[in-house]
């Protein structure tokens, strides 16, 4: 550990901490917040609150999204620094290629039902020839 | 003239690339955790095309059963529970590697292995539920999408749970050597990963479906 000190910051290496391990506290605030961002959406929707389904699967999604960034940040400890920012590079180009993969298929799949398959909406055989 | 100064650069080179092992000596500065993490993210990639899958096919009843009339939401939400717990119960036994504690380490997986395990056993009994009542994958193309999506996903636990009970074999056997050590930081991230998977799976196979 000598050369290489140079490109990480001391502060962040206290008591052998070093990128990939959390500490206490990171486990600890992750743990929180994921009880907290768990909680909600099940209460949301178990107890109706919203009374709207549209506006509580917004709801959902977010608190969602949310707890996956607290994981990701307090748990798989991906940050600028981790493997010289890699581990962030992959997981970034990862999260484009998942939402381009679901909401491709979403958008294709839903147009090809309600616009090419006439019968398929009806529940009758198509009378195209 | 090439050989003397194919001579005077060979030592600095190998000097250099000496010097970078010797700094590589902890078990994150390993490339295989950044290579376990490719791993991680293509195996995301065939969650999204599952997760993929079970939206297309989602309302496709074939006038079976429909999320509403199947899920129990009080189920999930304990298996959610347990998930959640369970990841902060690795977290413990990562931080107890750190300290260089073999055996609090391996009491810390051991209680992960167990809350994986009744995670398990809680979806198998949903699972089973199902069945008996009829809903089977066969029965529509939602059941199929479901089915694979969270047995997929179960499948993974099942894996982390043998890969847990290894790793406290191995701790048994030859303590917290560097190798193990970048075991444990592989699995770390493997758990953490099948959580996040798990927030995708219980936000839009069982909250929304409710909602349908």
């Amino acid at each position: 550990m000598s050369s290489t000190d140079a490109n990480f910051d001391p502060a962040l290496h206290k008591h052998g901490d070093t990128h990939g391990h959390g500490s206490r506290r990171s486990y600890l605030i992750g743990f929180a917040l994921s009880s907290v961002l768990t909680a909600i959406p099940f209460w949301l929707v178990m107890s109706d609150v919203l009374g709207d389904p549209g506006a509580t699967s917004i709801a959902v999604i977010v608190f969602a999204v949310l707890q996956i960034v607290v994981h990701t940040i307090c748990f798989l400890h991906v940050n600028t620094q981790a493997e010289g920012g890699w581990t962030l590079v992959a997981y970034v180009f990862t999260g484009v290629i998942l939402l381009i993969t679901i909401l491709g298929s979403l958008w294709i799949m839903y147009h090809l039902n309600t616009n090419m398959m006439p019968g398929m909406m009806t529940g009758q055989a198509s009378t195209t020839p | 003239m090439a050989t003397i100064v194919e001579s005077d650069t060979a030592p600095q080179d190998s000097t250099f690339y000496l010097v970078e092992q010797d700094d590589h000596d902890h078990a994150d500065a390993s490339p295989t955790a950044l290579g376990f993490w490719i791993y991680l993210m293509s195996d995301a990639l065939i969650f999204a095309a599952l997760f993929a899958t079970f939206g297309v096919l989602s309302t496709s009843y074939a006038g079976g059963p429909v999320p509403r009339e199947l899920f129990d939401l009080p189920l999930v939400a304990l298996n959610t529970a347990i998930l959640l717990v369970s990841s902060i119960t690795y977290g413990f036994a990562m931080l107890a590697m750190e300290e260089g504690a073999v055996r609090r380490t391996q009491a810390w997986l051991l209680v992960t292995g167990l809350l994986g395990a009744s995670f398990v056993g809680v979806e198998l009994y949903e699972f089973s539920e199902l069945i008996a009542e009829g809903a089977t994958p066969q029965r529509s193309g939602f059941l199929s999408g479901f089915f694979t999506l969270v047995g997929t996903h179960g499948l993974h636990v099942t894996v982390g749970i043998i890969w847990i009970l290894v790793m406290v074999v191995q701790l048994g056997q030859r303590g917290l050597v560097l190798e193990n050590k970048r075991r444990l930081l592989c699995l770390s991230m493997f758990w953490h990963f099948l959580d996040v998977v798990w927030i995708g799976v219980f936000t839009f196979v069982y909250l929304l479906g409710m909602l349908r």
